[in-house]
């Protein structure tokens, strides 16, 4: 991977010194700068070390305390994926490594460089359920890249800096490094970064097999109908990855469309940008990658939420899969051409064969293609019915889009009918702008997220587009922004309901809405003003703009109620169990009734 | 599956290979012996949905640290693809070796088989144990226990032959393997 690489100090390599002072030590010597975290009893040995550090050095160690050890997870997340540096989180035993679970499988799920430190109870105890006990590497093993409980001081700093290797490199994801409280009052040696052998013979393959690469190039030198197909892998292979990827896509005219997890990777204001892919998806993306002849997946992996219907998933076309983890490769959709390696890598390996082999392409046997794509384009997929007197939710991301063009923007989501709207009408030029929650879908992300993304970028305008469900899970992360001055801005799309639950319900369950209402919300204004945040609420279109401007233009964080359409529908929509040509539209959902367009057997799937 | 029509839905996690015969794999897996990695790989397989027909597992070599742990398990080709690029990708697994594809592979497996009988049934017992191989380890004059060793069909197909005679119980170590020639594998 082309993460950036630890920056090392020039100082002595090894000496000895207590199991915390090693753990602080390696986080240096690592280039760590933040520590998202929240102390107790198990790790108290870490955090007098890292105040020492702190009254020593200042603050080269920032550690934010943050209100849950679940927002410390996915504030790492946010770091990581905004700065392409490993997050870092330090909690404590039992309840603190219980808490960081849904985060940890979060990172898992979306690949993102983690390095989680758990305090646990002395060696001598472990196993006697003894006060804050529990089995961290049992329970974690499954949600992480790599787990280790470290039982030997002078393993300790090894432990720490091949776990930030495995963190970083071929797939990235979280790793867990659980440290027993004697083992972090022992005395032991540190080793510096550049002097460790690794105990394991991980090495993933980060260049493509050449044979396949020019295999791949032939495709789609004579491809007709070629689409490319980007994920998050590209952002994770680094800025360098994008660059060449619209490169790439530039030389061979064809047109792209990416994951939810790779928006950004290629500019949405280029004309070949299609829009994003899947259930949720643009109306030409879905169409495109059907009617494909050669599909050029990067750093992507054939998600559910991406393939509809599997059997009816790209009908007629050859693919092309590049990706740095081979169990992606076949694991859903059978591959035609496999390439193991780092998106990075083979893209400069693809561009370098593609103009060795001096292909021009012909425009004209692209063009009927690209005739069809426009067609397509002209059915406007992403229409909705405007209104003057409610703030339609579409209608509001748009509007925050336009009023933030041209600043420092990133952009958190929770997880919901916002998320996709967000999705579908923000649109990103650059790589690690957008942060969200794809693969668990965890309702709660965005808030945490932008805490840690707002670390990251001091200066830069943080924008966690949330629902009123989701941002319910972690509001306690406000304190935090407000205590460590983070301004970030929370923009709840408020339709008082649970939208997309309830959206599926309409459409698959009768509209019997079960406990999809959240009856007495909070006053989203008097509790960020309870917080010590701003409150702002718009309640009509005329007045979003004004009040937009004034979140953007208040210094601290800000929580804005925007009070939306109630029962507004995410569309395009494909429905479980169709194919990518049998979408749903908003303006014809509107005309049929609704409930009558999934069957039976389609209401059974999620 | 519902080639002809179209519109017939299918689950969005319906694998379109669901057609493909399952086949018999043993996967040789060489890992670092560290604490949690049996755990890591049964896991794996259990999470995933992959079954287990058996499973053995002990330190190989010492000074390498390391420990080989024997699974055999069946499914369609590309589910036993899947499976060897799960293990592959795990930290501490340094080599995947599927045995019983490979025709230099060899298979193992030790049975102890408990059989209760008397007359022409008991001395019936002893001479298909003779055949076998097998060895008489323990003796009462209404049972024997024979300890057997050999691929796992030729355990079967003891136990197969054993069964009418009187076949109490049996225990069986589950597959080890190794695949022939010089090199380590």
């Amino acid at each position: 991977m082309s993460l950036q690489e630890p920056i090392t100090e020039t100082t002595p390599i090894t000496r000895t010194m207590t199991g915390a002072e090693i753990v602080v030590r390696a986080l240096i010597d690592q280039g760590v700068d933040t520590l998202f975290g929240y102390p107790g009893g198990a790790v108290l040995p870490i955090y007098d070390a890292l105040f020492q550090d702190n009254t020593e050095h200042g603050e080269r160690l920032r550690h934010i305390l943050v209100r849950h050890e679940q927002g410390a997870t996915h504030a790492a997340e946010g770091y990581a994926r905004s700065t392409g540096r490993p997050g870092v989180v330090l909690v404590t035993s039992g309840p603190g490594a219980t808490n960081a679970v849904t985060g940890i499988t979060d990172a898992l799920m979306d690949s993102i460089p983690l390095v989680v430190l758990t305090g646990q109870v002395p060696t001598h105890l472990i196993g006697s359920d003894a006060f804050q006990e529990c089995d961290t590497v049992g329970i974690t093993r499954s949600c992480t890249k790599h787990n280790v409980l470290v039982r030997d001081v002078n393993e300790l700093a090894r432990t720490i800096h091949e776990c930030f290797h495995i963190a970083r490199s071929g797939r990235p994801g979280p790793v867990l490094i659980d440290i027993p409280k004697d083992v972090q009052f022992a005395t032991g040696v540190y080793v510096g970064p550049d002097e460790v052998t690794f105990n394991h013979a991980y090495k993933p393959r980060t260049k493509g097999d050449a044979g396949k690469i020019a295999e791949a190039i032939e495709l789609i030198a004579n491809a007709k109908r070629p689409v490319f197909y980007s994920g998050g892998g590209v952002i994770n292979a680094g800025p360098r990855a994008s660059a060449l990827l619209r490169e790439l896509v530039r030389a061979t005219q064809a047109p792209i469309t990416s994951t939810l997890m790779g928006l950004g990777a290629y500019p949405a204001s280029d004309p070949q940008w299609l829009g994003m892919v899947g259930m949720h998806g643009a109306w030409e993306a879905n169409h495109a990658m059907h009617d494909c002849d050669v599909m050029i997946a990067v750093g992507a992996r054939f998600d559910d939420r991406v393939t509809g219907r599997l059997d009816a998933f790209s009908p007629g076309s050859k693919k092309i899969h590049i990706d740095v983890d081979p169990s992606s490769i076949n694991k859903v959709i059978k591959t035609d051409v496999g390439i193991i390696g780092d998106a990075g890598h083979v893209l400069e390996q693809m561009l370098a064969a593609w103009n060795a082999r001096k292909a021009t392409p012909d425009r004209a046997v692209l063009k009927p293609w690209w005739d069809q794509i426009e067609t397509w384009r002209a059915r406007n997929g992403f229409a909705y019915q405007p209104s003057q007197t409610t703030i339609k939710p579409q209608y509001a991301v748009q509007r925050l889009y336009e009023l933030t063009r041209g600043r420092d923007v990133y952009i958190t989501t929770e997880v919901g009918q916002h998320q996709m709207w967000a999705a579908q009408f923000f649109h990103f030029e650059e790589p690690n702008r957008w942060m969200t929650s794809g693969g668990l879908g965890t309702m709660g992300y965005g808030l945490p997220a932008a805490v840690g993304v707002q670390t990251a970028h001091p200066d830069a305008l943080v924008i966690d587009i949330a629902g009123e469900a989701s941002v319910q899970m972690t509001m306690q992360e406000m304190s935090t922004a407000v205590q460590f001055k983070l301004p970030i801005k929370i923009f709840i799309l408020n339709n008082e309901w649970m939208g997309m639950v309830r959206q599926w319900q309409q459409l698959l369950h009768g509209e019997r809405y079960s406990q999809s209402y959240s009856d007495s919300l909070p006053d989203f204004v008097k509790m960020a003003e309870a917080f010590g945040a701003t409150g702002i609420r718009a309640d009509t279109p005329d007045e979003l703009d004004a009040k937009i401007m004034q979140m953007i233009d208040t210094p601290g964080p800000v929580i804005f109620d925007c009070r939306v359409e109630k029962a507004e529908n995410c569309f395009p929509m494909i429905p479980s169990g169709k194919a990518h040509n049998d979408m749903l539209l908003g303006d014809a959902a509107a005309a049929v009734d609704i409930g009558t367009v999934i069957d039976e057997a389609g209401k059974r799937l999620v | 599956m519902a080639e002809d029509d179209p519109l017939q839905p299918a689950s969005a996690y319906d694998l379109s290979h669901v057609d493909e015969a399952d086949t018999r794999a043993t996967f040789s897996v060489l890992v670092d012996n560290e604490p949690g990695v049996l755990h890591r790989v049964v896991g794996m397989f259990s999470a995933r949905g992959y079954n287990i027909e058996s499973l053995t597992v002990a330190e190989t070599d010492r000074a390498a640290h390391t420990s080989r742990i024997t699974i055999v398990t069946r499914g369609a080709a590309h589910v036993l693809e899947q499976i060897r690029a799960q293990l592959e990708k795990m930290v501490q697994v340094r080599q995947v070796a599927d045995v019983a594809r490979d025709i230099r592979g060899v298979e193992r497996e030790l049975a102890l088989v408990k059989v209760r009988g008397d007359g022409e049934k008991r001395a019936e017992a002893l001479r298909i144990a003779d055949i076998f191989r097998a060895h008489v380890i323990d003796t009462t004059h209404e049972s024997f226990i024979f300890e057997l060793t050999g691929p796992p069909s030729k355990i079967d197909q003891f136990a197969d032959l054993m069964r009418p005679l009187g076949l109490v119980e049996m225990s069986r170590t589950g597959v080890l393997s190794i695949i022939r020639g010089k090199e380590r594998g």
